[in-house]
C-alpha cells in the first residue's frame, strides 16, 4: 500500500497466510481487500535484498453487503485466508468473510502476442490493402502483470460468522466453520455443500456452547479439529457418520479448582487450534497460555505455556473493556520445535519446546529498524525492575497482535500490527534469549 | 480507559486499602462487587448499537458468566431481582472494585456469605428478569433491536417450527443456492423439508425485528400452523 495514505480501520489486517512453499504471502484486512508479497529470489548481484517480500498483487475480495432482511450490514472484513496447493503455473487461495468464502485464481502474464495479420498494436483492423504477407504471430516479453480473477462463489452456506476455512490434503474439499455448524464443500462445487456438525441446540435458550476454530488434519484427509468456546477440542472422523456431532476424541483440561474465578469459562475459551506439521500435535490458544496437545493424550496437553500471566488478575478490568475476548492465533515452526503467539503492546512470544526458553519480542516502528536485531522485552510485575522493562499497567491493550504466520520451512515470520505488517527473517541459526 | 482502569487497580494492590485511593472507601463486600458485576454482564448483553451482528461468541460467553453468578447468588441465598442495567457507566470505584472478584475461589473464603440453601437452582433462575437476559441474547444475534413490528414470542415460533424439520440425511444435502429466506416456503408452512441453512434457517433469517421485552417466558403454545401464518399476515 502507498506509504502516504492516512491509514484507516479499513486497513486493520485481519488475516495473515504463506503458501505452501512459503514464496507468497496473503494479508487480507478489514476493508475487504487482500494483498499478496511475493519472496525477491536471493541473488548475488543484489545481497543486501535478501529474499525480502515486495507487493505482488492487492484486489478487493470481499464488498461491504447489507442483509435487508434481518437489516444487518455484511461486513467485508476477511476473517482468513488459504492457500490451496499449487497444482500449476497458477496460485489460487480462498478467502472469506463473516458470510461467503470466494476462491481466487492468480496468474502471471509476461509474454504477449505480436505480428497480428489482421490487427495492429492497438487491436484494431488493419486496412487489408497494407497487408501483403502473412506473418506468424510471436510471443514477446512484456512487465510483468499479475491477473487475479474469482472463480468461485461459494454463498449462503452459512447462518452464523463463519470463523475458520481449512483445505483438505486431498486437495479436493474444504471445510468453512462458522459460530454453530461445520460444513464441508467440493471446490468445484458452489450450490451445495454438506453439513458435517451441527451444535446448534433446537431451543436457542439452551446455547452455552459455540465452534470457535476448525482445522483438517494435515495428513489424514478424513480427520479434523474443532475447539469451542469452553475449551474443549474435538476430533471427528467423517467415516465413522456423515453428521460427526459425535466427536471420535474429547480434548479437555480439567478445570484447576484453586484458580477459578468467574472468568475461568471465558479465558478458557480456544481461540485458535493448528495441527502441527508432523500431524502429531495440536497446539492451542487460550486468553493466557498456549498448549500443545499429542493427538494420542485426550486428558491434558502435554505442554502448557504462560503467554501474559500478568493479566490474570486484571480479567475483570479486560473483562470490562472486552479485551478479554481478543482471539489470539497461534503459529508452529516449520520444524514444529517452536510455537508463537501474540500479545498485548506489540508483543509477541515464542516458545522453543526443546530448550523450554521463551522470549517476548516488540513489533513497532520504533524498536526496530530494518536489519536490527530485535531485542528482548520483559514485563515486569512489580519487584526487581530492570531497565527497559515495561510494567503491566503501561501496556497499552490498544495494540494486541493477534494475527502471526510462520514460514512454512524457514525461520520467517510474519506479524500483523493493527495496520502495519512485520516481516522478521533469522539469517543465522535462532538461538532464544 | 484501559490506563485508568489499571492505574487504579495498582494504586489499590500497592498499597494495601490502607490509604484511600482519591477519597474512595475501602473495597465493597463480595457481594457488592458480584453485584456489580452481574449488573455489567447485563450491560453487555443488551448494548446493540452496532448495525453488524453482535458476536456470538461473546454474547454466549458473556451469558454464561451471567448464570454463573446468578447459581450463586441463589446458592448465597442472596438472589434478588437485578437492579436495572445502568446506561452508562458506573461510578470508577464501583467498577474497579471488582477487581476483587478475579481472585482465585480460595482467596475469597471467608469473605463470601456461607451457602445456607440447598442448591437446587431451577426454580430461582425461572425468575423473569434474569432468564428473559439469557433468553433474548440470541434473539438479539439475529433480529434486531429498533423495529418494532413483530413480537418477540415469534422467535420462539420461528425455533420450533426449525427443529420439526424432516431426517438428517435431507439435511446433509442442504441446497445451499439462491436466498436462504424463501418467504413463500415460510408462509405455506414447514419449508418444504429443507433442513439447514438453505431451509430451516430460513425462518430464522425471518426473526422478528422486535426488541425483545424485558420479562416474560419464552415458551408459546405452537398450536395450529394457521395461528402463525394469521400472525405473518396481520402484521
Amino acid at each position: 500500500m502507498p506509504s502516504h495514505r492516512v491509514p484507516s480501520e479499513a486497513d486493520i489486517i485481519s488475516t495473515v497466510e504463506f503458501n505452501h512453499t512459503g514464496e507468497l504471502l496473503a494479508t487480507g484486512d478489514k476493508g475487504g481487500r487482500v494483498v499478496i508479497f511475493q519472496r525477491e529470489p536471493e541473488s548475488k548481484s543484489a545481497p543486501r535484498s535478501q529474499g525480502e517480500y515486495d507487493v505482488y498483487s492487492t484486489f478487493q475480495s470481499h464488498e461491504p453487503e447489507f442483509d435487508y432482511l434481518k437489516s444487518l450490514e455484511i461486513e467485508e472484513k476477511i476473517n482468513k485466508i488459504k492457500w490451496l496447493p499449487q497444482q500449476n503455473a497458477a496460485h489460487s487461495l480462498l478467502s472469506t468473510n463473516d458470510k461467503t468464502i470466494k476462491l481466487w485464481k492468480i496468474t502471471e502474464r509476461d509474454k504477449r502476442p505480436e505480428g497480428y495479420n489482421l490487427k495492429d498494436e492497438e487491436g484494431k483492423l488493419k486496412d487489408l490493402s497494407t497487408v501483403t504477407s502473412l506473418q506468424v504471430p510471436v510471443l514477446k516479453p512484456m512487465d510483468l502483470m499479475v491477473e487475479v480473477s474469482p472463480r468461485r462463489v461459494f454463498a449462503n452456506g452459512h447462518t452464523y460468522h463463519i470463523n475458520s476455512i481449512s483445505v483438505n490434503s486431498d486437495c479436493e474439499t474444504y471445510m468453512s466453520a462458522d459460530d454453530l455448524r461445520i460444513n464441508l464443500w467440493h471446490l468445484a462445487i458452489t450450490d451445495r455443500s454438506f453439513n458435517i456438525v451441527d451444535i446448534k441446540p433446537a431451543n436457542m435458550e439452551d446455547l452455552t456452547e459455540v465452534i470457535t476454530a476448525s482445522e483438517f488434519h494435515p495428513h489424514h484427509c478424513n480427520l479434523f479439529v474443532y475447539s469451542s468456546s469452553k475449551g474443549s477440542l474435538r476430533l471427528c472422523d467423517m467415516r465413522a457418520a456423515a453428521l460427526c456431532d459425535k466427536h471420535s476424541k474429547l480434548f479437555e483440561e480439567p478445570e484447576d479448582p484453586s484458580n477459578r474465578s468467574f472468568f475461568s469459562e471465558i479465558i478458557s475459551s480456544v481461540s485458535d487450534v493448528k495441527f502441527s506439521h508432523s500431524g502429531r500435535y495440536m497446539l492451542t490458544r487460550d486468553y493466557l497460555t498456549v498448549k500443545v496437545w499429542d493427538l494420542n493424550m485426550e486428558a491434558r496437553p502435554i505442554e502448557t505455556y504462560q503467554v501474559h500471566e500478568y493479566l490474570r488478575s486484571k480479567l475483570c478490568s479486560l473483562y470490562e473493556n472486552d479485551c478479554i475476548f481478543d482471539k489470539f492465533e497461534c503459529a508452529w515452526n516449520g520444524s514444529d520445535s517452536v510455537i508463537m503467539t501474540g500479545a498485548y503492546n506489540n508483543f509477541f512470544r515464542m516458545f522453543d519446546r526443546n530448550t523450554k526458553r521463551d522470549v517476548t519480542l516488540e513489533a513497532s516502528r520504533e524498536s526496530s529498524k530494518p536489519r536490527a536485531v530485535l531485542k528482548p522485552r520483559r514485563v515486569c510485575v512489580g519487584g526487581k525492575r530492570r531497565r527497559d522493562d515495561i510494567s503491566v499497567d503501561s501496556l497499552d491493550f490498544t495494540k494486541k497482535i493477534l494475527h502471526t504466520a510462520w514460514h512454512p520451512a524457514e525461520n520467517i515470520i510474519a506479524i500483523a500490527a493493527t495496520n502495519n505488517l512485520y516481516i522478521f527473517q533469522d539469517k543465522v541459526n535462532s538461538e532464544m534469549h | 480507559m484501559e490506563g485508568t482502569m489499571f492505574a487504579r487497580g495498582l494504586k489499590r494492590k500497592c498499597w494495601d486499602g490502607d490509604e484511600d485511593v482519591e477519597g474512595a472507601p475501602a473495597a465493597p463486600s463480595y457481594s457488592l462487587q458480584r453485584q456489580s458485576l452481574l449488573d455489567m454482564s447485563l450491560v453487555k448483553l443488551q448494548l446493540c448499537h452496532t448495525l453488524v451482528e453482535p458476536n456470538l461468541c461473546r454474547s454466549v460467553l458473556i451469558a454464561n458468566t451471567v448464570r454463573q453468578i446468578q447459581e450463586e447468588m441463589t446458592q448465597d441465598g442472596a438472589w434478588q431481582l437485578p437492579a436495572p442495567p445502568v446506561a452508562g457507566r458506573g461510578p470508577l470505584d464501583h467498577l474497579v472494585s471488582t477487581e476483587i472478584l478475579c481472585r482465585a475461589a480460595w482467596e475469597q473464603q471467608g469473605q463470601r456469605p456461607a451457602p445456607d440453601l440447598p442448591s437446587e437452582l431451577p426454580g430461582a433462575l425461572g425468575a423473569p428478569a434474569p432468564g428473559s437476559a439469557q433468553s433474548c441474547i440470541w434473539e438479539a444475534d439475529s433480529s434486531r433491536g429498533h423495529r418494532g413490528s413483530f413480537p418477540k414470542s415469534l422467535d420462539q415460533i420461528f425455533e420450533t417450527l426449525e427443529s420439526r424439520a424432516p431426517s438428517p440425511v435431507e439435511g446433509l444435502f442442504a441446497d445451499a443456492g439462491g436466498p436462504y429466506y424463501d418467504l413463500d416456503a415460510v408462509l405455506t408452512g414447514m419449508v418444504g423439508g429443507k433442513s439447514g441453512p438453505g431451509g430451516g434457517d430460513g425462518l430464522q433469517a425471518l426473526a422478528p425485528a422486535g426488541a425483545p421485552p424485558p420479562s416474560a417466558s419464552c415458551k408459546r403454545d405452537l398450536g395450529e400452523l394457521d395461528h402463525v401464518v394469521e400472525i405473518l399476515v396481520e402484521t
